[in-house]
């Protein structure tokens, strides 16, 4: 595999049992590119994630990857007995010597502006701010492959759109190669390189979206508008303006 | 807010005594069936000066605490077993639910055949009132945990031995906690039945042997101590949900 590719998969299909859940998916992702996977619910987004991550294998097809991984589960993944401090520290282990890993903790906390919370526990904190601490504990120990299940999906709106900030920052940071499974398209559309739309189960690549503007970007920037109107387009919810006059002809 | 939890529960003690002693005041039980609070505070001094009621209390919360210890320490650990293995689960589920279903007072006369009258018999019976309920919690909670936390404890290098101590333990202890005071009750509440049949001491012998001298004061002297001691129980379990790391399972 090339220098420059992350992960690979080359005509990969899982099937469980009978179920077809993702059929042929061929896909390349470069090293620092962030790549968005949207799609239906149920269509096989987590099943796509299970299989980069290593936790899944495909019933056909291959993937290869290079790099440490680490997911953010679409469940709340921190352990509820540690401290802030202690769950990032998890992401550590590797990491020999106390001060070592004391020092990474402290710059970890900086980057997802939680310090003073290192002794507070998951549930003492909000929404947002454990998905921060998930974020941190998947940086640490420099891992190479970030794999995101709908990190977002459980925050308010207003939470949602601020932790795609963060993200966008703390990425220009640490660099890494993303992908994020969400069913929020202007998340896509605001935080990735690429945007993957897949089909309903069994699961094909419908459409791939480039865009190119640097990151971070406003929600009402141009090109994030005109990306969020493609990604509809590609699933039949928008419709072409041309189409659109037609019809206003047509009436 | 903080007077009125001292107040409001001696006013209603007070309350309570008062009641005592107005039906004790008519005369409509006769003296040796109904002591007035006086005679069982006369009562409770002549026990302390003897030093029986300490010794009384000491013995049985003895047997309460070896029972219990030898029932978490065989029932945590099996519950675990069980949480984790399938097969031992379908192996030892039923014969589990039905001895928990089984009156621990239903095997005295078998305590007081193999063990005779005296520690060992009380011992047995609180161990087979509470091991059942911790065995069976310990395994649902086990089962209960969420399988995203061991799928983090995978992506993190947590194995084995470490999984075990990092994660599945943490995990259960809060309902584990629960479950140690809910049983720790039982265990109080089965000695006091375990030694008025099978003791020739402890609190349980003392309300018997009080009955049996005719000294109601002295029968209700014993009945506070085992009320007070019960609560001083639970007070001292629900330190354990102080624990910093078990807070999660209860601020919800
Ligand atoms: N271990 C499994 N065994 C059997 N079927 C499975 C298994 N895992 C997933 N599936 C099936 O695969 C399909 C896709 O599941 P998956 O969780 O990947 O969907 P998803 O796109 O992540 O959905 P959502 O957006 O709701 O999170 C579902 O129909 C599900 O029933
Ligand atoms: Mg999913």
């Amino acid at each position: 595999m090339n220098q420059l590719v992350s992960l690979q998969l080359k005509n990969v299909s899982r099937s469980f049992g009978e179920v077809d859940v993702l059929r042929r998916i061929s896909l390349e992702i470069s090293r620092g590119e962030f790549v968005a996977v949207v799609g239906p619910s149920g269509c096989g987004k987590t099943t796509l994630l299970n299989l980069l991550s290593g936790y899944d294998r495909p019933t056909s097809g291959t993937i290869e990857s290079s790099g440490r991984r680490r997911m953010i589960y679409q469940q709340d993944g921190l352990f509820p007995w540690l401290t802030v401090n202690e769950n990032i520290g998890l992401g550590l282990r590797q990491l020999h010597g106390e001060r070592e890993r004391e020092g990474a903790v402290t710059d970890l906390l900086r980057l997802i502006r939680l310090e003073g919370f290192e002794r507070h526990y998951p549930h003492q904190l909000s929404g947002g701010m454990r998905q921060r601490v998930e974020l941190a504990r998947a940086l640490a120990g420099e891992s190479d492959i970030l794999l995101m299940d709908e990190p977002f999906s459980a925050l308010d709106y207003l939470t949602r759109m601020q932790m795609r900030r963060e993200l966008a920052r703390i990425l220009a940071e640490r660099p890494r190669t993303v992908v994020l499974v969400t069913h929020d398209i202007e998340e896509a559309a605001q935080l990735a390189d690429r945007v993957v739309v897949l089909s309903e189960r069994p699961a094909q690549i419908r459409d791939q979206l480039r865009i190119a503007a640097p990151r971070p970007r406003n929600l009402t920037d141009d090109e994030v508008v005109q990306a969020i109107h493609r990604i509809l387009t590609v699933l039949g919810i928008e419709h072409e303006p041309e189409r659109a006059t037609e019809m206003e002809r047509t009436l | 807010m903080k007077w009125k939890a001292i107040v409001l529960p001696i006013v209603v003690a007070a309350a309570l005594l008062a009641v005592w002693a107005g039906v004790w005041a008519t005369g409509a039980f006769h003296e040796s069936a109904f002591p007035s609070p006086l005679a069982v505070a006369r009562g409770f001094g002549e026990e302390m000066r003897s030093g029986r009621l300490l010794n009384d209390s000491i013995t049985s919360l003895f047997r309460v605490v070896c029972g219990f210890l030898l029932a978490v320490g065989v029932g945590v650990p099996g519950g675990l077993w069980l949480g984790q293995v399938l097969a031992a689960r379908l192996a030892f589920l039923p014969i589990i639910n039905f001895f928990r279903n089984l009156s621990p007072l239903a095997w005295m006369p078998f305590a007081i055949l193999w063990f005779g009258v005296g520690d060992a018999a009380s011992i047995f019976l609180i161990f087979l009132s509470v091991f059942f309920p911790i065995v069976l919690s310990t395994m649902a909670a086990v089962a209960n945990i969420p399988a995203v936390y061991f799928r983090v404890a995978e992506d993190y290098g947590l194995h084995g031995r470490e999984r075990l101590t990092q994660v599945t333990l943490p995990a259960i202890m809060p309902q584990v906690i629960t479950t140690l005071r809910v049983t720790a009750g039982l265990a109080w509440l089965v000695v006091v039945a375990a030694e008025m049949i099978a003791g020739r001491d402890g609190l349980g012998f003392a309300v018997m042997d009080s009955r049996n001298g005719l000294r109601t004061d002295l029968l209700v002297t014993a009945m506070i101590a085992i009320g007070l001691i019960g609560i001083v129980i639970d007070r001292v379990l629900v330190q354990l949900t102080k624990i910093p790391s078990v807070r999660w399972g209860y601020d919800r």
